[in-house]
């Protein structure tokens, strides 16, 4: 980002507002179970989060939150969590995304669908937040930069 | 030209406003996607959906368990077909480095 110039109330405001705004997505991922939500929606959240960050405090400070090259590896990492999960129940003896076969013992098998569900959607929030940021990096990298 | 393309989008709203006349209602419950069967007689998904996600999934999101369980497998492509949008513009807009 070219400078220019800060306006201290929004950077102050802005610096308020991302992290109950990601306090509100963990809250979407997380009650996804329970209420309107899920994965999409709140790594939507997240990403508009840091991308405040972004556009208010400026790239250089706001990748103390999310570096630039986290963003691939990251949403790599989210599809993993995804297809793992389907992987490991697959591994375990039941049918890819068979969520009664997940290794936690103690729970009933409505419990571990109900895990399972949990652990896909981390796994979509995860990939939708960094996609979504690599997204807006990559179109405002500085020209000429290294 | 531009006239042509008027009249055919005019005509084209006027097919799809005739067309939603022949919808059910909001909520209907004897709308096709609340029966029991369809009309070929193979068994309905909502209804299934309705009657056993609760129990199945031991979450009162009905939305979520089809989203999540149901049809996970279609969750997990829309995920990849999220990370591909990101991989395409990374390959078409980012330096090399």
């Amino acid at each position: 980002m070219t400078s220019s110039s800060r306006n201290p109330i929004l950077i102050t405001a802005s610096r308020l507002l991302a992290p109950f705004i990601q306090l509100f997505a963990l809250y979407v991922i997380f009650h996804g179970h329970f209420g309107p939500g899920g994965g999409f929606q709140g790594g939507a959240m997240l990403a508009a989060s840091i991308l405040l960050l972004r556009l208010s405090v400026g790239a250089e400070r706001s990748e103390l939150k999310f570096r630039k090259s986290w963003g691939t590896p990251a949403g790599a990492l989210g599809a993993l969590i995804f297809a793992g999960t389907g992987l490991l129940t697959l591994l375990l003896g039941g049918h890819f995304l068979e969520y009664r076969f997940l290794p936690l013992p103690e729970l009933s098998r409505a419990e571990l669908h109900s895990a399972g569900i949990l652990l896909i959607e981390v796994g979509v929030s995860l990939a939708v937040m960094a996609v979504l940021v690599a997204i807006y990096d990559d179109i405002m990298e500085e020209p000429g930069g290294d | 030209m531009r006239k042509v393309s008027l009249i055919a989008l005019v005509l084209f709203g006027a097919l799809l406003l005739y067309a939603s006349s022949g919808l059910p209602g909001h909520g209907d419950p004897d709308g096709p996607s609340h029966r029991e069967r369809s009309r070929v007689g193979s068994p309905a998904a909502a209804a299934h959906y309705i009657r056993h996600a609760q129990g199945d999934a031991a979450s009162p999101n009905i939305v979520t368990v089809v989203l999540a369980d149901y049809r996970g497998f279609d969750t997990l492509g829309e995920t990849i077909v999220v990370l591909t949008a990101g991989l395409a513009c990374t390959l078409i807009l980012r330096r090399s480095r």
